[in-house]
């Protein structure tokens, strides 16, 4: 043996194998991720992979057969209903599992300990929003419902069973890339999932923004900005329908005005917060309208758009119902979709149920809050977040109780958020922390076989509130604007409130059998989009402020007009891409554009202009020159008022601005202020364009006027990683269009049902059945969806074993 | 006739050993039969490289291709900074050609007298 050498060249090894097997020099472990047997080649799913297994499991009651067609949708038929809950969390987890547990660490406030530090303020985010507090309160709920419970105790073995056959290879991709490894799933995970989609649809607020608006405006100029009503609107429960008389109202505290409404002290904010337009279209039309005599149901809930998809279709078959959909990868049952007798869907509430209080701690150690005329003592949550690479970061969050509530002071001297300016106590009275239990909604309506199972199903459903679409084979077809929302006063949290005393509070909630809905209406239709639900003139509760009235105006419309309609019709206007609020504008537009002003580079563009059909398709210049005229238009009319105005504040929407304009050619805010003669309609108009001109100029130079390539739609990757990701797909619409596709955000699944006896259903999401980048089905439905097509769903029957759409099966079996 | 025997064996045990081990075990096959059949040093190092090269490359050539290269496009842009599903391969046969070179080099040096 020569020592020397056999030194040298073993220590060359061990150091080449620690440096390929780390991340202490290169950024990623190369021998590790290469290794063809461990690492990311085990990934590269073979073109022709075969999906069949055969399965068994101690925690199964019965059989149960997977059998996939060739999307890779799995049609699960089990003897015993909680066996279809543990083979969908078995296949959740096959084909999803990074994406389940990623969206169940960014609930509960752990993303540092996959990131590293630059997690932190996330977590400490939603920590002190009090979301793990929130899921606790929600599985116990669970846990008192027997259903339920074993329900999720199914799904969680299911997961665990399949987290359990995992080795270093077969690991999903992102976990080799990002080098940590999945732990055992839990109930109270399905529960955090469950509260991210309440903090997705009814987390938003705008109160710090509006605060300092109402804080920097004068009222009068605060009201005209920020109207309560909206000109367009075309509720949800058409105008004229009659009220039912509200049981209780609640009443506004007597001094209001002093310390809420005139109150003019600024906040601060610029945190991030859920995409207010997370919204959606549903609708209904009745067999009167229809071509076959049968109801037609359609549903796209707009949701940001991610690889992997939000979405998991499936069928589930089993002795209590037959249900087709989709699925959230994370909670059992189907959450959109059919079964043997009716199908229902969801558009978001947009109530607000977020409010901010004031909160007067005796002294900085926050033990003692003052609350109507007393010194009380506050509750501590003690929170330890873990860090990749970097000790434990402790936060302590105070509770305080106001009312019966218990709710964390979010905001504080050590956490802004960038949301206060540290100087103040603000705690957050959020409907998400009351207990509900909303998996029950899902699994009753999987089960629903009428109008009366559908409402006594989504009576329960607290928040998240949704409008509910409903419609049967029986030919019934309804629509309830269903959730616990609180009774406001007008005004009560549009803006931060004094947390001193009770008369600030919530007051209760209006009753669920007091909400909106409606049930075979005579016009043979009910819908939704998101708009205010009932006319303001006559709804006894306060609504709050900034609902988009666009896409139902055009749908109510539409609908109205329609006869005859084929699940075809419907299918055109679900991906319809005519923008009303556009439609509303150019000829005013138009009629006050000094064309002689301009120069003939200008010029060609309002020729493009006038030319255009309002309709955001693929390939128009049109909507680019539109949307690109309305910011400028808008900076022209409101930035002299908001000159001088703190960083953070809220912004008059569309409608706000066009309703003006259409009504009133002297509207207070188009005067310029800071120059000494007074702009009119036609000024502002114009210089608009022109501004618009040259930022237009350098699109086109850059070949990006069509409006398809200006927009560039995206799906991220989950961990924004660009190579996962599929980027400027050719689509039309946003977001005043029924096709509200916008950049990173749209209908998340486009899915429309005809109950005729046989019942005919078509829907597609842009995503894939599987989570995993390297098979071919992560991303291939996202073409058909780009393009506006559906697939037709197959609600197959057990019979059907052998058809040629099967391409593989899987035996489940105790 | 050493020199493809041993090859073939680090092959063989290099895929073998990789069953039950991590990927840094192809360095205990490399090194078992440099030690197990002597080979001059340089010899050894060239044996188990080519080995691993063809192991490896040829491997995830084997497994790429029968996935359309989809995940190699993918992670090539991400590791590689550029769209090269074939770069990705060599890459990857590079890496095991070389810590089973050295790790084959220790092995013959375990063996060899001095001369």
């Amino acid at each position: 043996m020569r020592i020397a050498p056999f030194i040298a060249s073993a220590v060359i090894t061990t150091g080449l194998i620690t440096l390929l097997n780390t991340t202490l020099v290169l950024p990623a472990p190369l021998g590790k991720l290469l290794s063809p047997q461990h690492g990311i080649w085990q990934n590269a799913e073979p073109d022709s992979q075969n999906f069949n297994e055969d399965l068994n499991f101690s925690e199964l009651k019965g059989k149960a057969e997977v059998y996939f067609d060739d999307r890779l949708v799995p049609h699960i038929f089990a003897e015993q209903e909680n066996d279809a809950y543990f083979v969908q969390g078995f296949l959740h987890a096959k084909f999803r599992l990074w994406q389940m547990e990623l969206q169940t660490f960014a609930a509960g406030g752990r993303v540092s300990e996959v990131l590293g530090e630059k997690g932190l303020m996330h977590d400490r985010e939603f920590r002190r929003l009090g979301m793990v507090y929130a899921a606790e309160i929600a599985l116990q709920e669970v846990n008192k419902d027997p259903i339920i419970k074993s329900q999720c105790d199914a799904y969680t073995e299911g997961v665990n069973s399949y987290i359990a056959t995992l080795t270093e290879s077969t690991l999903p991709l992102e976990y080799k890339l990002i080098g940590y490894k999945p732990e055992p799933w839990t109930n109270l995970k399905t529960s955090l999932f469950l509260k991210y989609m309440s903090y997705d649809l009814a987390g938003h607020d705008d109160d710090f923004e509006m605060t300092n608006a109402k804080s920097y405006f004068s009222n009068d100029d605060f009201s005209k900005l920020f109207p309560a009503i909206q000109d367009s609107l075309d509720p949800i429960i058409p105008k004229g329908t009659p009220i039912t008389t509200p049981n209780f109202l609640p009443q506004a505290p007597v001094y209001t005005d002093s310390v809420y409404l005139n109150n003019h002290e600024l906040v601060v904010s610029e945190t991030s917060k859920p995409d207010r337009d997370n919204g959606s279209n549903n609708w209904a039309v009745s067999g009167s309208k229809t071509k076959s005599g049968a109801p037609i149901l359609a549903n796209d809930p707009h949701l940001g758009l991610n690889l992997p998809s939000l979405w998991y279709e499936l069928q589930i078959s089993v002795p209590g119902f037959n249900a087709y959909g989709v699925s959230f990868p994370g909670a059992p049952g189907v959450i959109i979709g059919y079964n043997d007798s009716c199908a229902f869907g969801f558009t978001n509430g947009g109530r607000d149920v977020r409010d901010y209080f004031e909160v007067r701690f005796k002294d900085d150690s926050r033990q003692e809050y003052f609350f109507n005329g007393q010194w009380l003592q506050s509750r501590f949550r003690v929170d330890t977040i873990k860090i990749k690479g970097k000790p434990d970061f402790i936060d302590s969050v105070a509770y305080v109780q106001l009312g019966n509530d218990w709710c964390p002071v979010m905001y504080d001297k050590s956490f802004t958020g960038n949301r206060s300016k540290g100087d103040k106590y603000y705690a957050v009275r959020w409907k998400a922390h009351d207990a509900s239990n909303e998996l029950k909604i899902f699994n009753m309506l999987n089960h629903a076989k009428n109008y009366a199972d559908y409402s006594a199903a989504v009576t329960n459903l607290h928040t998240p509130g949704q409008n509910c679409v409903f419609a049967c084979k029986n030919g019934d077809i309804a629509i309830r604007t269903q959730g616990e929302w609180p009774a406001k006063w007008k005004g009560q949290g549009d803006f931060v409130m004094p947390g001193f005393d009770s008369s600030f509070l919530w007051q209760g909630m209006i009753p669920q059998d007091e909400v909106p809905f409606q049930y075979n209406p005579e016009r043979g239709f009910v819908s939704s989009a998101n708009q205010k639900p009932e006319d303001d003139n006559v709804y006894p509760y306060y609504l709050g402020r900034n609902y988009p009235p666009y896409r139902g105006y055009t749908i109510n419309k539409r609908l109205g007009a329609m006869l005859d309609i084929t699940p075809q019709d419907m299918m055109a206007l679900q991906t319809d891409n005519f923008d009303a609020g556009a439609a509303m504008a150019k000829p005013f537009i138009l009629a006050n554009l000094k064309e002689n002003d301009l120069s003939s580079a200008e010029k060609k563009y309002v020729d493009i202009l006038k030319n255009w059909d309002c309709r955001n398709d693929v390939g128009t210049t049109g909507a680019t020159v539109f949307e690109r005229f309305w910011k400028s238009f808008e900076g022209v009319v409101y930035d002299d008022e908001y000159a001088q105005a703190p960083k953070v504040i809220a912004r008059p929407e569309f409608s706000t601005l066009l309703e003006a304009i259409l009504k009133d050619s002297a509207y207070t805010f188009l005067d310029d202020i800071s120059t000494t003669v007074t702009e009119t309609l036609a000024d502002d108009v114009t210089a608009a364009f022109k501004k618009a001109a040259i930022e237009l100029q350098k699109i086109d130079a850059a070949g990006n006027l069509n409006w398809d390539k200006h927009k560039a739609t995206r799906i991220n990757h989950l961990a924004k990683l660009a190579p996962l990701s599929r980027l400027n797909l050719p689509i039309g619409g946003g977001v005043r269009n029924v096709n509200a596709a916008k950049a990173e955000h749209g209908p998340s699944w486009r899915m429309v049902i005809s109950l005729t006896a046989k019942t005919e259903a078509y829907g597609v999401y842009p995503g894939g059945q599987s989570g995993n980048p390297g098979s071919k089905y992560y991303d291939s439905f996202v073409d058909q969806w780009a393009a506006g097509k559906y697939y037709s769903l197959w609600m197959m029957t057990p019979e059907e074993a052998g058809d040629k759409r099967v391409i593989a099966k899987m035996h489940f079996n105790k | 006739m050493k020199f493809f025997i041993s090859l073939i064996l680090t092959v063989l045990l290099s895929f073998a050993i990789c069953l039950f081990l991590p990927w840094w075990s192809i360095a205990i096959a490399a090194f078992m039969v440099a030690a197990l059949i002597p080979q001059k040093p340089g010899k050894a190092f060239a044996t188990a490289f080519f080995a691993l090269l063809l192991l490896w490359g040829g491997l995830s050539f084997w497994i790429s291709y029968h996935n359309d290269h989809i995940l190699a496009h993918k992670v090539s842009q991400l590791i590689l900074k550029m769209d090269n599903p074939i770069l990705l391969i060599a890459a990857t046969a590079l890496v095991g050609a070389l810590v089973a070179g050295f790790a084959a080099m220790a092995g013959s040096y375990l063996r060899k007298t001095k001369s």
